[in-house]
């Protein structure tokens, strides 16, 4: 294992290190001391390396995030693993606003809450929360799972497409053409697999959930709602 | 942008470091606000006496200005930080020591006045400015900084926070007020007098205007939701308090921390990464309209 400590080591440094390996490195897992909540940290990996920081991170860690797992023991600043690709992102502690968003692939599985914006934009990326998410969150989300074991704030999918939304908790107000649908066989077998690839298979069952989506009555313009854009 | 930095002390070993600790904080924040700085410390208070804290043009004698006040029968013990300057006198004097700085040194202006609080603020890098303050060197219960990224102001030390508008009260914005105008007019009617054109000071005035209808800090806060329209996130002083707001989108950014001996602000993590005990603290993101508030 290679032991970083960022208050030696430039994050510069260490950033540019981990976007130089190379297939087939041997340097393939790394350590991360001392993050003080610097930002960037492990942003644009594309290498099948696992990075696990100890600490709090700052801004856009892990952000357009391939093929790596980075594990993050604390809580993380805006955008973490905003606009992945793939790979997973693990934060033990809370996220700040707009986690994952615009991801196209990948799993972000935070165990805290995440703030406001919790998966805007998503685009394939999977998430994960094993607290509460906040308001607005999956605003305009396209694709991918966002499964929360808490509640949900104000107006969530607002404006969805077609990413699948699972709450077990409150959701305080959906969005604009966001409804409840009904909870099938087949998307509690997403849902299992979906905690299965997180690590929590078993821990919580995926009947308890509410599942959420698109009406699909905005996304296609229709003059009768011309009041709801 | 704007960064703000805050420390409320719960364990009185710490008043020594205040500053050296909010130093480090508001240092950190540089990056979020390069155009200006300033801080206001609660420090300690003297039995029925006042400080005016008084910022003058480069180069201002205040010696000869507290010489000049003493023979005018205000007793002022004085203080000097650079451009800034420390006036305590009795409480009773105090008013007539700010009438005759009006008259007599209209050069001069009152930044800040209370029975603890000190307030610094000057155009520059924040810590060049924490430095020439020497606010490492000062002690006390808690402090609020802010390091200014200028949008809605010119950069001068008009548009520096934080803002005062009464006795023992300060408060600090990141994020821009939409109807600021309107509620000047509004405070103006009601008596409250404004020294810029700043949105921040409508906001610290309608603070000062709440608390002095007899509302709590917590209260005064919670009536921001309803009548202050805009993006922000307040920090707040007072004598005894100390207290934070988030409006309803939360856009702007805020971390908390919190242990057995203090409370901390910051508007990124990375200004608490350096407090001491920080590795245990329980560190969150304040809820959106939502109020905080701690009083000793």
């Amino acid at each position: 294992m290679l032991e970083i400590d960022l208050r030696v080591t430039p994050l510069r440094e260490l950033n540019r290190r981990l976007h130089a390996l190379q297939p087939g490195s041997n340097e393939r897992h790394w350590h991360i001391a001392h993050p003080g909540g610097q930002h960037a940290i492990a942003a644009g990996l594309d290498a099948p390396v696992t990075v696990e920081i100890d600490g709090h991170v700052g801004y856009y860690c892990a952000g357009m995030n391939a093929q790596a797992t980075v594990i993050v023991r604390g809580s993380a600043g805006v955008g973490v693993a905003e606009n992945m690709m793939s790979g997973v992102v693990h934060v033990t502690g809370d996220a700040s606003q707009s986690a994952g968003a615009t991801g196209h692939g990948g799993l972000l599985r935070i165990d805290g809450n995440a703030s406001s914006r919790c998966g805007i934009s998503m685009k394939g990326i999977d998430i994960v929360v094993g607290g509460s998410v906040g308001h607005m969150s999956a605003f305009m989300a396209q694709a991918g799972m966002l499964a929360v074991f808490g509640d949900a704030g104000e107006a969530l999918g607002d404006s969805i497409y077609e990413a699948k939304l699972f709450v077990r908790g409150a959701v305080k107000s959906l969005g604009a053409d966001c409804i409840e649908k009904p909870l099938r066989d087949g998307h509690r077998q997403a849902l299992h697999d979906l905690f299965a690839r997180a690590g929590l298979e078993g821990q919580i069952d995926p009947g308890e959930f509410k599942r959420y989506g698109s009406a699909r009555k905005l996304y296609h313009f229709h003059v009768d709602h011309a009041g709801a854009y | 942008m704007c960064g703000i930095v805050g420390l409320f002390l719960k364990n009185p070993v710490l008043e020594p470091q205040l500053g050296a600790l909010t130093a480090r904080m508001l240092g950190t924040m540089c990056d979020r606000g390069p155009d200006s700085a300033g801080f206001a410390v609660y420090g300690a208070g003297a039995e029925g006496a006042i400080k005016l804290t008084l910022r003058g043009p480069a180069g201002t004698d205040f010696e000869a200005l507290a010489s000049a006040m003493r023979e005018a029968e205000l007793p002022v013990a004085l203080a000097v930080h650079d451009t800034h300057a420390v006036l305590s006198l009795p409480r009773e004097k105090a008013d007539a020591a700010a009438a005759w700085l009006a008259e007599r040194a209209p050069g001069i202006g009152i930044v800040g006045r209370g029975e603890r609080m000190t307030m610094f603020k000057e155009v520059g890098m924040p810590d060049r400015v924490a430095t020439r303050f020497g606010l490492a060197g000062m002690a006390g219960t808690h402090a609020i900084g802010h390091t200014r990224m200028a949008t809605e102001s010119a950069v001068t030390i008009d548009g520096a926070h934080p803002y005062s508008t009464g006795a023992d009260q300060c408060l600090v914005h990141n994020g821009s007020l939409s109807n600021h105008n309107n509620v000047r007019r509004i405070l103006r009617h009601e008596g409250l007098t404004f020294t810029t054109e700043n949105d921040t000071e409508v906001a610290a005035g309608y603070l000062t205007w709440r608390m002095r209808q007899g509302l709590p800090l917590g209260d005064a806060l919670k009536a921001c939701l309803a009548d202050l329209d805009g993006f922000y996130t307040f920090v707040v002083g007072t004598e005894n308090g100390f207290g934070v707001l988030r409006d309803g989108v939360a856009c702007k950014p805020a971390v908390m921390a919190e242990t057995d001996d203090y409370v901390a602000f910051g508007s990124e993590y990375r200004a608490l990464a350096d407090l001491p005990g920080i590795e245990t603290a329980r560190v969150w993101e304040p809820e959106p309209a939502t109020v905080y508030f701690w009083e000793r």
